[in-house]
């Protein structure tokens, strides 16, 4: 290895490694906004000296250097604009579509080093074509997978589940294609033509996995494809021999791993019962309202304002049906009104709250909620029985005491144990059901009051009343 | 197996339990910012594409190399500057006021 190599090599090292000190800064608020600019320090230096390798390697063709520089500029501006412009709302949409692209451009490594290999692909060793097929399907099925998701979570594809007739028995044939395909592309019978096969069988596969699974298992979804793009983009490491690559795409595929076991454990549902698909109701809880079991103590926003006014602790719970009321400043708006009459005020936050994992957080930072205040279901579940009033506000199943009883669709799942505080106001616009489809039993505990409106009137209402005792 | 297989998978799985250690202390209320940090930190796919466009020598290779380029140009670029975005709104009160 002459000078050049090795300069570039341990280069290369430095930017792994920003990569994995920006993940370590963000493992706390305070510093994660530095992490990111360390892991993107490390990402430009990772590109310029890759222009470098490429001057200093001096055979491209001038086609190659255009269709590289018009792509990345086009790509670059199309996605800053979308970065610049998204609301946060929507931010589960957008990472998916990052997602899908990464995905996208990881397969098409594969495919573009076996074109460049195109005469001599019998003479490729085994583990860059074993690689490349890997690469391909992973890649593949990402692409496409993704894009169907945050079709889903932007509204463009139904959100609930669509189910293919014998969708599964599709899926083991294109499983089986692929493999004969795969099969006959190592032996070095094929070429090109049985990648582009692979590469296609991937694409619908991943429609077909995606379709099935329901608007509220998205969460999960989106964790699992992130960790399939990085485990992509380690593989096009593989085919090109990148250790840069290897290392952050292991790092992305840990990370995303790491997301879906958290987010499936918070659901209390198997990431294979997931994958298999079929479950849950579209978007946010419209299911018909079901006739209430047991009855229900309502209360006025009037005497909702003045009994958070005279609290001492009080905790909000937000849920999905908040951000899709688009009612966070509302909410924000009051925790003020109320700190500053000296009511202490905290949010606890479940893992699910969102269309992906800690969406909720983003929105109510967005709304100017100090971090220190958002709390996750470890830190407040001690604080609930010292807690004067719980505010819940579009969150259903998450708050649901049947879960602790073994016997019912939430039993097991992790909750938020807002029936322990000394009482709690539920506002919502009628009873429905969650996405479990069960009766929620809290609200018809004695402690419970419930306010029925869409959560942005009641909150303002509540704000009104609230303003009205601090005059 | 060849040494320089046995290398790369000696990254990757080292590389996978370093992910695993410094992922894992990161705190619920930043889940989002990490997944489309992570997200941006793939980008580094376009340092492959890099790599092919210098082995590309057909027409075919071109369009792959446009197209590819285009994809992780979009989600490195988005990518990190959509996690900014995100982490500059994560305040404390002190700064709220200022």
């Amino acid at each position: 290895m002459n000078a050049f190599d090795s300069t570039v090599h341990l280069i290369y090292l430095a930017c792994a490694a920003s990569f994995v000190v920006g993940l370590h800064l963000m493992n706390a608020p305070a510093t994660a906004r530095r992490g990111n600019q360390v892991s993107a320090t490390g990402m430009t230096v990772a590109v310029l000296t890759t222009v470098a390798v490429l001057v200093h390697g001096g055979h491209l063709a001038a086609w190659a250097v255009a269709a590289l520089a018009a792509g990345t500029a086009g790509g670059a501006v199309a996605g800053l604009l979308a970065a610049r412009r998204v609301q946060m709302t929507a931010m589960p949409q957008l990472v998916s579509l990052f997602n899908a692209v990464g995905g996208g451009a990881a397969a098409l490594i594969a495919l573009g080093d076996a074109v460049a290999h195109a005469g001599d692909l019998d003479r490729l060793p085994l583990q860059t074509t074993t690689t490349t097929v890997l690469d391909l399907v992973i890649g593949g099925v990402t692409l496409s997978g993704s894009l169907v998701a945050s079709g889903k979570l932007a509204g463009r594809v139904p959100g609930r589940p669509i189910i293919v007739p014998g969708g599964r028995w599709i899926n083991i044939l294109l499983g089986l294609t692929a493999a004969g395909l795969a099969g006959w592309f190592l032996t070095g019978g094929a070429g090109i033509a049985a990648l582009v096969g692979i590469g296609v069988l991937a694409l619908a596969a991943g429609v077909l996995l995606t379709l099935p699974i329901g608007g509220a298992d998205m969460p999960v979804v989106i964790s699992l494809l992130n960790a399939c793009t990085g485990t992509a983009v380690a593989m096009a490491g593989f085919v090109l021999g990148s250790d840069v690559l290897i290392i952050a795409g292991a790092l992305v595929g840990a990370a995303g791993a790491i997301l879906t076991k958290l987010m499936a454990d918070a659901m209390n549902r198997s990431i294979t019962a997931i994958v298999a698909g079929g479950y849950g109701t579209g978007d946010e809880v419209a299911v018909a309202a079901a006739g209430p079991a047991a009855p229900v103590r309502r209360v006025t926003a009037e005497d909702a304002a003045l009994q958070l006014s005279y609290a001492r602790k009080v905790v909000i719970v937000p849920g999905y049906g908040l951000a899709a009321a688009q009612a966070q400043y509302e909410v924000a708006a009051l925790a003020r009104a109320l700190s500053e009459r000296g009511v202490d005020v905290s949010y606890g936050i479940h893992p699910v709250a969102g269309r992906m994992p800690g969406h909720m957080n983003v929105l109510l930072a967005e709304a100017d909620v100090p971090y220190p205040l958002l709390k996750d279901l470890d830190e407040i579940n001690p604080e609930f029985p010292g807690t004067d009033v719980v505010l819940v506000v579009g969150a259903n199943d998450v708050t649901n005491p049947a879960a602790r009883r073994p016997g019912n669709p939430v039993s097991g799942m992790p909750i938020l144990d807002v029936d322990k505080a000394r009482s709690v106001i539920v506002i919502k616009r009628s009873l429905g059901h969650g996405y479990a489809g069960i009766d929620n039993e809290l609200y018809s505990l004695p402690v419970t009051a419930m306010l029925f409106a869409d959560a942005r009137q009641g909150l303002g209402a509540i704000l009104a009343g609230v303003r009205e005792y601090a005059a | 197996m060849n040494p320089l297989l046995l290398a790369d998978i000696t990254v990757f799985v080292l590389g996978l339990l370093v992910g695993f250690e410094v992922i894992s202390k990161v705190p619920a209320t930043l889940h989002t910012p990490l997944m489309s940090g992570a997200n941006a930190i793939h980008g580094v796919v376009l340092v492959g594409v890099m790599l092919l466009a210098a082995t590309a020598t057909t027409v075919t290779g071109y369009v792959v190399v446009f197209v590819a380029a285009a994809f992780a140009a979009m989600n490195v670029a988005g990518g990190y500057v959509v996690t900014d975005r995100m982490l500059a709104m994560f305040r404390t009160r002190q700064e709220n006021r200022q």
